[in-house]
This record gives C-alpha cells, structure tokens and sequence, in this order.
C-alpha cells in the first residue's frame, strides 16, 4: 500500500501545550540544543485540546509519528486539563495500537517549562524511534486524490 | 414472552389512562416475517400495536436525545414530554449513560424493564431462524434492566462471564496483521452511516463526519477517508459503549464493528474500573480523572 519510510526523513509532528512544552522547545532553542529537524509543532493551548482526531488525521496526512507533550500532572495551566487529557491517551494509545499502528508512532510525553534538554531527548527519541520502524506508514491517503483536491 | 408481551400492554395502557406519559417508545411488528421495528404509542389506542418479541434488536435509548430536543423558539411554558421507554438491559444501560451526558432528563422518563432472553441477529434478507441469537447478546453481562420505573417479569438471560475473549485472541495476533484485519473489515464500508443513526451515543447536532470547516473526513470514496471516519467513530465510544450491537445489526455490509468498540470497553474497565450504565461514576469516564491514573503509556526521554 505504502512505500516503507526506512530512506527518506520521517516527519514528526509535535502537539505542545503553550505554557510548558511550547516554552520547554522554546528554551532548548534559546540553549542552542541540537535536536533532528524532522519535528513540526503545533502549539496548542494545553494538552487536553489535542483531539484524538487530530493525531488520526495528521498519520492521514503524511506524518510519520506525532507525538503530543504538554505539562507534568499537576502543573496545568488550567489545573486538570493535562489529567482529563492522560485519561484520553492512555485509552488512545491502547486503541491505536490495538488496530495495528505501531506504538513508536503515537507517543505521548511531559515536558514542563525549564526542561529545555528534555524536549532535545524527547524528539531525539521519537525520531529514533519512527525511522528504527521496519513497517509502512498506515493510514495513507492516496496521492491522486491528495493531488486534485490541493 | 407472550405473557411479558401481556404485562407491558397492560402497564402501557395505564400509563397512558393516568396521563402519566405523552409518547411510549417500544416495537411494531415489522413488515416482513421475524422482524419488528421501532413503534412511538401515541394514545392508548395505539398500544395495540406494540409487540415483545425476539426480534426487537435496536436500541430504543437512541431515540430519546431527539424527542427530549428543545424547539428552536418553544411555547411559553414549554415542559419536556414524558416519554415511556420498553427497555432491554441494553437500552437501559443506555439511557443512564445519556442522563449522565444530559441528554436526557431521568425525571421525565419511564423505564419499563422488560426480561430479555436475547435477541436475533438483525434479518439480511434471509430469513432467520428462532433461535440465532445476536452475539451481543450472547455475550450480554448485563440481561437485567437497570433502574427500571415498572418491571415487567418473565424468563431472563442469565449473565454472560464476559471476559472479553474475542479481543484478547485479536490482541495476540502481530501488529501487521491486526492492521491488515481491521482494515480488510473497514473497506467493506459503504459509507451510510446506518452504525452512527442507530447508536444511541450518537447524539451530536453536527457529527464531525459532517463537519466542512474543518473537514476531518473527506466524503471521497478513498479507504484512508473510511479509516479515519471509523477510528474517529469508534474512538467516540471509549468508556460510553454499551456493547448493544445497535451498529452491527444496522450495518447493511455486516462489519464486525463490535471487535474494535470492544476494545475500548476493555480498557474502560481494566484502566480506570468504568462499565459505561452500570459502574456509578458521577460522569462520564473521559470526563473525569484521578491523581493517580496509570502513566504506563508516557514516553520518558530520560528513561535509560
């Protein structure tokens, strides 16, 4: 169905929460960190906005892995929204793998504000982890009708 | 269950006589031979056509959002209707988790408990035979009728052990081949929407496969748009899904949804201990969290 992502560049797309993982990739620029350019982020407002169908629709859409961060329990911003949204990935993660899609691909992580050096390992990880992966993306929009209705 | 059958009309009429309900929901006899088909009693004079039966599959509570759906400018003085609900385990387990979702007002419905001895499998053009019973309900942990207002008494299904057997056997396959599984069942689809009408979680004014800004799934016909619509579906079901086959049955190209929605319903009550209609949780388990919910799933980057 797919070619397999083995030679090329995977991509990965970073779902951030705006007050910690947002700011924690924001430092580990400021640091001058180095970490793969293959991530692209998003930010969003907190970890708890990230709907499940964002993540299936960014596998849709040509992302090899996504991976959603937001602030460790009990940091929130809003006070629950990364524990209601714990809840949602861990039965997310269970379901996706479930299907068939790898683990490696949708991962789910903490990375608060000063964890500059954190954010740099975590996307290091990711990275690794997707392009380690012998399997074909899955939910592979076919490019003819990508092509007509771009 | 001619007797059951018996006692509900009886029940039905008297509320209907004490103007205790304006609308009854339950089953006609259908318009083939072995089947029934959802009936709204009006009046006391409609009752009549009720029937219990073992073909009424559907699960009535998938009605109820629409007849408690306020008027776009309503009367002064507008009251939500009284509705009566024939309800099996299912149905029921259904309606507590729509009062927990609010969808439904409890104080202005009327649970009439029936005993269930389990379904048949919907009819696709074949006859069916008395005895195929559904596999939901084969497996049904929960035949009783929870909360019911008026019980109607009879011969009832025991308990299934539940155990989830079928997920596990999936579960044990290699991650290619469950892909390969799920997707062979997935291209059957057709697109009609037919599990989203007749589940009783899908209540929503606009479903996102609806939605034009943003369009999460294209109406194209292309088997990623279907994956996504079905994941997205499926995944709209975690800690809600009464396991009722409402989806299967109405299928029209017989996919085995359940194998997937299951699965969810595992991990609802093996991760945080919530059967959705049964369990008493204050609100819905997405909706919830405690401090101490498992972190198994999350990526540690430091972790050597």
């Amino acid at each position: 169905m797919a070619k397999p992502t083995n030679n090329s560049e995977p991509t990965i797309v970073a779902f951030l929460c705006n007050w910690c993982s947002y700011a924690g990739a924001d430092l580990a620029g400021v640091n001058r960190m180095q970490y793969p350019a293959n991530v692209r982020v998003i930010r969003v407002p907190c970890s708890g906005r990230v709907d499940p169908l964002y993540i299936i629709k960014a596998l849709q859409e040509g992302a090899d892995g996504v991976v959603v961060s937001g602030c460790h329990p009990g940091d929130c911003h809003y006070i629950s929204g990364n524990l209601v949204a714990r809840r949602k990935f861990a039965m997310l993660k269970s379901f996706l793998e479930y299907l068939g899609i790898e683990p490696e691909r949708v991962q789910f992580s903490w990375v608060s504000a000063s964890e500059g050096g954190r954010f740099a390992s975590l996307i290091e990880k990711v990275v690794d982890d997707v392009r380690k992966l012998r399997t074909p993306r899955k939910i592979v929009k076919e490019e003819t009708i990508t092509a007509n209705v771009r | 269950m001619q007797d059951a059958e018996k006692k509900m009309k009886t029940a039905a009429k008297k509320l209907f006589d004490d103007k205790k309900v304006d609308v009854i929901v339950g089953f006609r006899k259908g318009s083939r031979a072995n089947s029934s088909r959802p009936y709204f009693a009006r009046s006391a004079a409609d009752v009549e056509n009720l029937v219990w039966n073992g073909f009424c599959t559907a699960n009535l509570a998938a009605f109820l959002p629409g007849l408690f759906e306020k008027p776009a400018r309503p009367e002064d003085g507008y009251k939500p209707p009284r509705i009566a609900v024939i309800a099996k385990g299912c149905d029921s387990r259904s309606v507590a988790g729509l009062v927990k979702e609010n969808q439904v007002p409890r104080a202005n419905v009327i649970v009439i408990g029936m005993p269930c001895n389990g379904m048949t499998a919907a009819v696709k053009g074949a006859q069916v035979k008395k005895d195929e019973i559904g596999r939901a309900c084969l497996e049904c942990v929960s035949p009783m009728v929870k909360d019911a207002d008026i019980s109607i008494t009879g011969e009832s299904r025991k308990p299934a052990k539940g155990g989830y057997a079928r997920v596990k056997a999936f579960a044990a396959k290699s991650s290619e081949e469950r892909w390969k599984a799920f997707v062979k069942e997935i291209a059957k689809c057709i697109r009609c929407n037919a599990c989203r009408e007749a589940c009783p979680n899908c209540y929503c004014k606009v479903c996102f496969a609806d939605q034009k800004k943003p369009a999460w799934v294209s109406p194209a016909n292309e088997l990623s748009e279907t994956i996504a619509f079905h994941m997205g579906r499926m995944f709209h079901q975690a800690g809600r899904c009464v396991e009722c086959d409402a989806c299967v049955n109405a299928c029209p190209m017989g996919i085995d949804l359940r194998l997937f929605t299951q699965k969810l319903a595992q991990d609802a009550h093996d991760l945080f201990g919530s059967v959705p209609g049964i369990s008493g949780d204050e609100a819905p388990m997405l909706n919830m969290f405690k401090q101490d919910d498992s972190e198994c799933f999350i990526t540690d980057p430091e972790e050597k």
